[in-house]
């Protein structure tokens, strides 16, 4: 499954990187600890975080993760945004929290 | 080949531009995938180390044909108990550093588990100095 897959069918804001939505998604990671993510966030996967300062984007670009997920509504900071653009990320969005987000991302990927 | 570059204490806006440029050298050196993954989550967490514990910093990298050499020195307050800073989820990180999901106390144990040799050295009041040693072929 595709990022642009998993976006649409959970109706997930596209703040950058629309470029980059056809990278293929292999597994997803929670958490909001960068060194957590750093550590033990697999290439390939999915990023849900509330993070949304310029670091998420040095993070997933050095572990090649497929997309970065900022949960609750909340939105990337400007120079993050830029950021992602520059290192092709993509950030997208919802307004649910962690746990639902989560659980439906890994019910998709679960199908597939 | 030899590389050098310089890190600013506080600065978080440049975390991972080091990691991210040795990424790529490695990636043109061909380097199995594997080996890139442990040096580049090495060298992130030294640096954000230097960002956000110390005062400035230097970064030494040294690649022959047999290892991947990095040194990290820096000029800060140094660490007073090396053994406990090793400890998982040990830190000293501001509530503000730890407001951006740093701050776990997970970083000197991720360096630990992703290098072959890691040596550190730290006097409190002048820095700190930490080697990490990679090799190629294993
Ligand atoms: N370069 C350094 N200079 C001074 N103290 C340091 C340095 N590196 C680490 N320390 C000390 O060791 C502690 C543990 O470091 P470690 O990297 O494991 O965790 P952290 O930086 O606090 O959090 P995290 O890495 O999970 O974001 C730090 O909180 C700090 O007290
Ligand atoms: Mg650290």
């Amino acid at each position: 499954m595709k990022v642009k897959d998993i976006a649409e069918k959970l109706k997930l804001n596209i703040f950058s990187g629309e470029d980059s939505l056809n990278t293929e998604v292999n597994g997803a990671y929670t958490s909001d600890l960068l060194s957590d993510v750093m550590g033990n966030a697999k290439a390939d996967s999915l990023w849900i975080t509330m993070q949304t300062h310029i670091n998420i984007v040095a993070v997933a670009s050095l572990k090649d993760l497929a997309a970065i997920i900022i949960v609750k509504g909340n939105k990337p900071d400007e120079d993050t945004l830029l950021q992602s653009k520059k290192e092709g990320i993509s950030i997208l969005g919802t307004d649910e929290q962690a746990f639902e987000i989560s659980g439906k991302i890994y019910n998709l990927l679960k199908e597939k | 080949m030899q590389f050098e570059y310089k890190i600013k204490g506080g600065d978080f806006s440049e975390a991972g531009t080091i990691s991210s440029k040795l990424k790529k050298i490695l990636k043109q050196l061909n380097i199995d995938n594997k080996i890139i993954k442990k040096v580049v989550i090495a060298l992130y967490e030294a640096e954000v180390n230097v960002i956000a514990h110390a005062y400035n910093g230097k970064v030494n990298i040294d690649i022959d044909t047999e290892k991947i050499e990095i040194n990290i020195k820096d000029k800060g307050p140094g660490i007073e108990n090396i053994a406990k800073a090793m400890e998982k989820g040990f830190s000293t990180a501001t509530s503000k550093v730890r407001e951006m999901g740093f701050g776990a106390g997970m970083g000197l144990p991720n360096i630990k588990k992703n290098s072959d040799k890691l040596d550190i050295k730290s006097k409190v009041s002048e820095g700190t100095n930490l080697k990490i040693i990679t090799f190629l072929n294993k």
